[in-house]
């Protein structure tokens, strides 16, 4: 059970008093932009993110578009400033990637283009001092004098 | 101990226990908050990392607290109270605990210490300098008084709302309390007019953050409105563009075309002259907005928009068509499959070459 609630990667977007049974064609640009950002990806390693929050989309979309892309093996939650919930899709190298606040609330709503969500890396600042939480932890566990074959802390 | 407003924002932040990951986020949200590409998120980041906390004078006048209530009811809480907690929001009427002197001493302690650094953001409109100043005052003094007095060290002034920014309801005919804009009063100040009845409460925090991240304003259009939000036309952004552009218009308000999403172009949208950011960033937090719920714009964050002819007329009327044309094509269009898309090219042709377009100017020198 990843936590993850699957509406929440599906999202729709919103309720609406006109609800139409017709394509509204949008999803369809965004397609074609991930598959240039894919080309990127494969031939240079660079990156793309595209915030699907900004784009003009009608009733049905979102949705068109989240099911073409569809869903992949990996799922992951982030939590920092509320949840961060990432899909991957059924394209390798592209992720949903939903920012939601304390309250649950979209912040804003992304597809990535890369091999890991930036968000799912730790921050270089915090793995430079990785090394040294992780001797905090073992010092305060008391685990590391109380091991027989302990060796004695080297001056 | 450093004090608080001495602090840089990054500073703030990690003293609030954010952690990297989180500031990330923040500066995506960020990003899309002021309608930025998300790789410009490492840029926000390091500028935010080394933002200062500005003041922020909040002056209400002919105003009905909509603009207020937008941006205190707005749906993101968390980027919303973190951006305004690293603000110091040193006066507002109707936010504030302190009254009377003490609110007024509050204002003018803020003007001294931040002399020409702080913010000014108006919301309501000004009785110009030659109405009665009675018609609105604060603690007794005018409107006009206390705005003038205000703005004079202030680094910069943001209108928010569309009293403030062009005159609004207030001034709508026969204006009788002399309204008058922020920028109709202040000419020697930076002035960003947030426009929108009320503004769309992300665009208002979209212009602090900006001030936040550049510490510059924005880049404005001709009316002064910042290009990230209005420099395009809700119809140019609209999900039902492809409908006007079929040919393919709402005749009424519970016809097939309005049950259908069609365009609502005929039915007064004033989508088309119309700039401002609703149709991507939406209302209550995203959930929809007035065309989507099947109501045209009335073109709210434009001037004068009170006084530009009917809500529900069209800014431009294909003289031609009469009623039910375009509906009775779809039909046969829905039946006759590609059919529709050739009888849409011809009669959009036909209609380019009748159309009269009419613009808000015009109407104005109609009426």
């Amino acid at each position: 059970m990843s936590g993850l609630d699957p509406t929440i990667g599906h999202p729709s977007s919103g309720a609406s008093c006109a609800r139409s049974r017709h394509e509204h064609g949008h999803a369809l640009p965004i397609l074609h932009e991930i598959r240039h950002a894919l080309e990127r990806l494969l031939a240079s390693g660079e990156e793309t993110r595209i915030d699907l929050h900004s784009m003009p989309f009608g009733p049905g979309d979102l949705e068109r578009l989240t099911a073409v892309l569809g869903s992949g093996e990996v799922q992951a939650r982030v939590e920092a400033l509320g949840p961060t919930l990432i899909q991957e899709t059924a394209i390798p190298g592209v992720w949903l990637v939903d920012y939601r606040g304390l309250e649950d609330q979209r912040l804003s709503y992304q597809i990535e283009i890369a091999a890991i969500p930036e968000i799912l890396r730790p921050r270089p600042e915090d793995l430079a001092e990785s090394l040294g939480a992780l001797e905090d932890r073992l010092s305060e566990s008391g685990l590391d004098a109380a091991a027989p074959n302990a060796s004695p802390p080297s001056s | 101990m450093r004090k608080r407003s001495d602090k840089t924002l990054g500073e703030s932040l990690r003293d609030h226990g954010l952690s990297r990951r989180g500031f990330l986020k923040l500066c995506a949200a960020t990003a899309s908050l002021m309608a930025l590409p998300p790789s410009m998120a490492p840029a926000i980041a390091a500028a935010l990392e080394q933002a200062r906390r500005p003041s922020v004078i909040w002056l209400s006048f002919q105003e009905c607290t909509g603009c207020t209530e937008s941006l205190t009811r707005a749906h993101a809480p968390t980027l919303e109270d973190l951006i305004f907690d690293f603000i110091s929001l040193d006066y507002h009427h109707t936010l504030q605990a302190a009254s009377g002197e003490a609110a007024e001493e509050a204002r003018l302690q803020a003007m001294e210490e931040n002399k020409g650094r702080y913010l000014v953001i108006v919301d309501g409109s000004i009785p110009g300098p030659d109405a009665n100043p009675g018609f609105s005052t604060v603690a007794g003094h005018s409107n006009y008084s206390i705005l003038m007095e205000t703005v004079e060290h202030a680094a910069a002034v943001i209108a928010v709302g569309t009293c403030a920014a062009f005159g609004g309801l207030p001034q709508a005919r026969p204006n009788p309390t002399g309204a008058m804009s922020v920028m109709d009063l202040v000419r020697d100040k930076p002035v960003i007019n947030v426009p929108g009845c009320p503004p769309i409460p992300m665009v208002i925090t979209g212009v602090v953050a900006h001030y936040l991240v550049f510490g510059r304003l924005p880049e404005l259009d001709g009316y002064g409105r910042p290009l990230a939000f209005y420099g395009q036309s809700i119809h140019d952004r609209c999900y039902r563009r492809p409908f006007y552009d079929k040919g393919l218009f709402a005749e009424s308000f519970d016809d097939e075309g309005a049950k259908l999403g069609w365009c609502l172009y005929r039915l007064g949208c004033k989508g088309p002259t119309t700039y401002n950011a609703c149709a991507t960033m939406k209302w209550n937090d995203g959930a929809s907005w007035p065309v989507e719920a099947g109501h045209p714009c009335l073109g709210c964050s434009e001037p004068k928009f009170w006084d530009a002819g009917g809500f529900y007329e069209p800014v431009s009327v294909p003289l031609t068509l009469g009623p039910g044309t375009l509906l009775g094509a779809g039909v046969v269009g829905a039946v006759a499959g590609g059919g529709l898309a050739t009888l849409a090219r011809k009669q959009r042709k036909e209609e380019a070459g009748t159309r009269q377009p009419v613009t808000v100017d015009e109407l104005e020198q109609k009426l």
